[in-house]
């Protein structure tokens, strides 16, 4: 239903050449390589996967810093590519290191009034009050002792506030966060996933949460994605996920959550052997094959598995539910 | 860039840099509000009218505080220092005495003599004569003349008759002591101009100028200009020359990196041949031959200076930094909220690198006031404007150091490695603040 969704990718490839002094091709780094998804009005949803699945190239494609390779990708039922500018505005996005993504040469109050200065964003006066009203809005409080300061001088939980108002300035339908709290401490990553959750619930925010960390899921998003090398291997609701991991990669993925079990110091955790497989040259078939232990022999290794629906919304690519 | 000047100031090398830049500019300053820039020009260019009364190489005044002989400051005698006599002869002619009172302490002679003669009358010009009496008594009498103008120069030491009459230089014969014919004679000497005017309303005034060996705080040139003039306003045209050259270098070679880097591919391919090809063209060949055949003006030749060097070899050192930087989360963060490429490139990407080049930027500023000397003393230098450049190059030409003209060469280059002194010591602390690995060498 492209119309009612919010975000939605069809068929989307983004594929990075690699050449050889500059020309000779050597081929390519399948980083996307096929992925469907719809992301609705206001609705929040987790990507799932290792380090170097494609996480972070997906979500720089959703925000329009790729040009997808194929496929393509519809903002409120029209082409990302045709949008232009204003989809910019559209969109926020976090990502992973807070000091890094502010511009160390600026204060607050000039990275808050950039965005808004190049979507030429309301009068003069209207951006002072919707800068106090996000710095409120992420509780860098009181406004007047942040306003002026440098990046290098708040802590790391403030620089992730700054991030996520910044993101939301702008008043966008869509937050892209990456890997948003794996850079700050145990302790103020659960506040800024709070903050993220209630800045969502606030504005009926769109959210693509991207994380490699299973145990911050459950904060605030209704449906879960698992990306295995560059492809989506499972969508369904995060509790049906938790109760019912269908697909294999997706068992092994949640066996390794640490359990504070006493039980578990005597029990060893089955992990699947190998590693994920190289984007350039991926196996054919399936691409937990060389992996998986429910490998069925002629047909795995051999045709990639088309999506199966086995309980209602609940997706999964996998040969075993055909 | 306030906490950065303030730990500037906790480094001593910083301080005394400081302190020179803070003379240059105030000395720079002074040049330009006490000596427009048309009058400092008219002073170096105009005749040796402008600068009758001052002495030939005169060494600066305060020589003569550290030489325990005493030496000579220019003494005029005017009007004002006179005793004019009148006295009527006949129905049109009178006879006009002026009489001035020499007192003469100095331990060394005089380096010229010669008396002004300032007359007033419609058709038939007075007749002078000067009478010349030394303290010990003797009395010469000379320059028996009818001044050929109003204002009539008598140059008594290029008067040949004189100078075969006393067998020496007036300047020394008429001031020895006959018993050392080395020494001056100290005491009071009386000169007397005596003179016939022929018309009811003509009159003569007179003025005798006894040229000494120092002048001023700078000393004088070989054609009577206070090096002065030049010393003041070398200041601000090396401030500018240096300042104007290394900002606008700088300023114009992180713009092409920033772009070349931003923008890869051909852009940066562009960028990085015309680099190499500045690299192996050579600017001082170049600013010779604009010198020789288009223009000697310093604004000219920093025109090309800075034209030649707007793509420099350090395009090479700053677009390493900035393909370090292009790929900073921020620059990303900006795209994502839709900064354009020239925004990114002036606004995000310039503005991060600035604090590394502000060292080189100081750093390079005495290298361009040094060309700029280099310039004038290969003679290309700007004709009309008085530089420290210029200084050297005309002590140079007229043999400073082998008549013993110390003063003329060593003031200018007293001032060039003060300015290069000042520039490197803060420029060096500078690189210490700004680049914090440098802080523990």
């Amino acid at each position: 239903m492209p119309d009612q969704a919010l975000l939605h990718v069809k068929d989307l490839h983004k594929w990075f050449e690699l050449r050889k002094w500059g020309f000779i091709h050597v081929g390519f780094v399948r980083a996307v390589d096929g992925v469907d998804f719809d992301i609705n009005y206001g609705e929040a949803v987790t990507f799932v996967g290792e380090s170097g699945c494609g996480k972070s190239t997906l979500a720089r494609t959703i925000l329009g810093l790729y040009q997808p390779t194929k496929g393509e990708i519809l903002f409120q039922g029209k082409r990302l590519q045709k949008l232009g500018r204003w989809y910019r505005a559209q969109v926020g996005y976090i990502q992973q290191d807070p000091y890094g993504a502010l511009p160390p040469f600026m204060n607050v109050k000039r990275i808050l009034l950039e965005p808004m200065l190049i979507n030429r964003w309301g009068t003069k006066t209207q951006r002072e009050r919707r800068i106090r009203e996000v710095l409120e809005e992420v509780k860098l409080t009181p406004v007047e002792d942040f306003i002026g300061k440098f990046p290098h001088m708040l802590s790391g939980g403030q620089q992730q506030r700054l991030v996520i108002a910044r993101s939301i300035v702008l008043n966008p339908k869509l937050l892209v966060a990456d890997e948003p709290v794996s850079m700050l401490d145990a302790s103020v990553r659960v506040e800024i996933l709070q903050l993220l959750q209630g800045v969502q619930a606030a504005h009926n925010l769109g959210v693509a949460y991207i994380t490699h960390d299973l145990s911050t899921v459950r904060y605030f998003s209704e449906r879960i994605f698992v990306m295995y090398a560059a492809k989506l291997v499972e969508k369904a609701t995060v509790k049906e996920l938790i109760r019912n991991p269908l697909h294999p990669y997706t068992q092994a993925l949640l066996d390794a959550i640490p359990d504070p079990d006493p039980e578990n110091a005597h029990k060893f955790k089955e992990v699947p052997p190998g590693e994920p497989p190289s984007l350039l040259n991926p196996p054919p078939g399936c691409r937990f094959h060389p992996r998986c232990k429910h490998k069925i022999e002629g047909l795995c290794d051999q045709e990639s598995p088309p999506e199966y629906e086995p309980t209602p919304g609940h997706y999964v690519s996998c040969w075993l539910y055909r | 860039m306030k906490a950065a000047f303030k730990e500037l100031t906790r480094y001593k090398s910083a301080v005394v840099g400081l302190f020179i830049l803070a003379f240059l500019v105030a000395l720079a300053v002074y040049a330009v509000i006490t000596i427009p820039y048309g009058e400092a020009i008219r002073l170096w260019r105009g005749s040796e009218a402008m600068w009758r009364y001052n002495p030939r190489t005169a060494a600066p005044a305060w020589i003569d505080y550290l030489t325990p002989k005493r030496l000579l400051r220019t003494v005029i005698l005017g009007p004002d220092d006179a005793q004019k006599e009148v006295e009527v002869l006949s129905e049109r002619t009178r006879r006009v005495l002026i009489t001035y009172q020499l007192d003469y302490k100095a331990d060394v002679f005089p380096t010229e003599l010669a008396v002004v003669f300032k007359s007033v009358y419609e058709k038939k010009p007075p007749r002078v004569e000067v009478i010349w009496k030394t303290p010990d008594g003797r009395e010469f009498s000379f320059g028996r003349q009818i001044p050929s103008a109003q204002v009539h120069w008598y140059t008594v030491s290029q008067d040949k008759d004189l100078i075969t009459s006393l067998h020496g230089p007036p300047e020394k014969v008429l001031f020895q002591d006959p018993s050392d014919p080395d020494r001056p004679l100290k005491g009071l000497h009386t000169i007397i101009i005596k003179a016939y005017v022929f018309e009811p309303k003509a009159d003569i005034d007179a003025e005798v100028v006894v040229y000494g060996t120092v002048y001023g705080i700078a000393g004088t040139d070989h054609l009577r200009r206070d090096i002065g003039v030049a010393l003041l306003w070398g200041a601000p045209i090396a401030l500018a020359f240096g300042l104007g050259a290394s900002f606008g270098i700088t300023i114009s070679s992180i713009i092409f990196a920033a772009i070349g880097a931003w923008f890869s591919g051909f852009v940066d391919g562009l960028v990085q041949r015309l680099t190499e090809i500045r690299m192996v063209i050579p600017t001082l060949p170049i600013l010779i031959m604009v010198g020789l055949f288009y223009s000697k003006s310093i604004w000219v030749i920093l025109a090309v200076l800075i034209v030649l060097n707007l793509i420099e070899s350090s395009v090479k050192t700053y677009r390493a930094m900035f393909l370090q930087e292009k790929r900073a989360p921020y620059i990303e963060a900006a795209r994502s909220y839709g900064a354009g490429h020239l925004r990114i490139v002036f606004r995000y990407l310039i503005p991060r690198v600035i604090p590394w080049l502000i060292p080189g930027f100081v750093l390079a500023v005495p290298a361009y006031v040094f060309l700029e000397a280099s310039l004038s003393v290969l003679g290309l230098g700007d004709p009309v404007l008085p530089t420290w450049g210029k200084l050297l190059s005309d002590a140079f030409g007229h043999g400073a150091l082998y008549h013993g003209y110390y003063y003329w060469v060593l003031e200018p280059a007293f001032l060039l490695m003060v300015t290069g002194f000042g520039f490197t010591l803060i420029g060096y602390t500078m690189d210490k603040i700004f680049n914090p690995k440098l802080r523990e060498i």
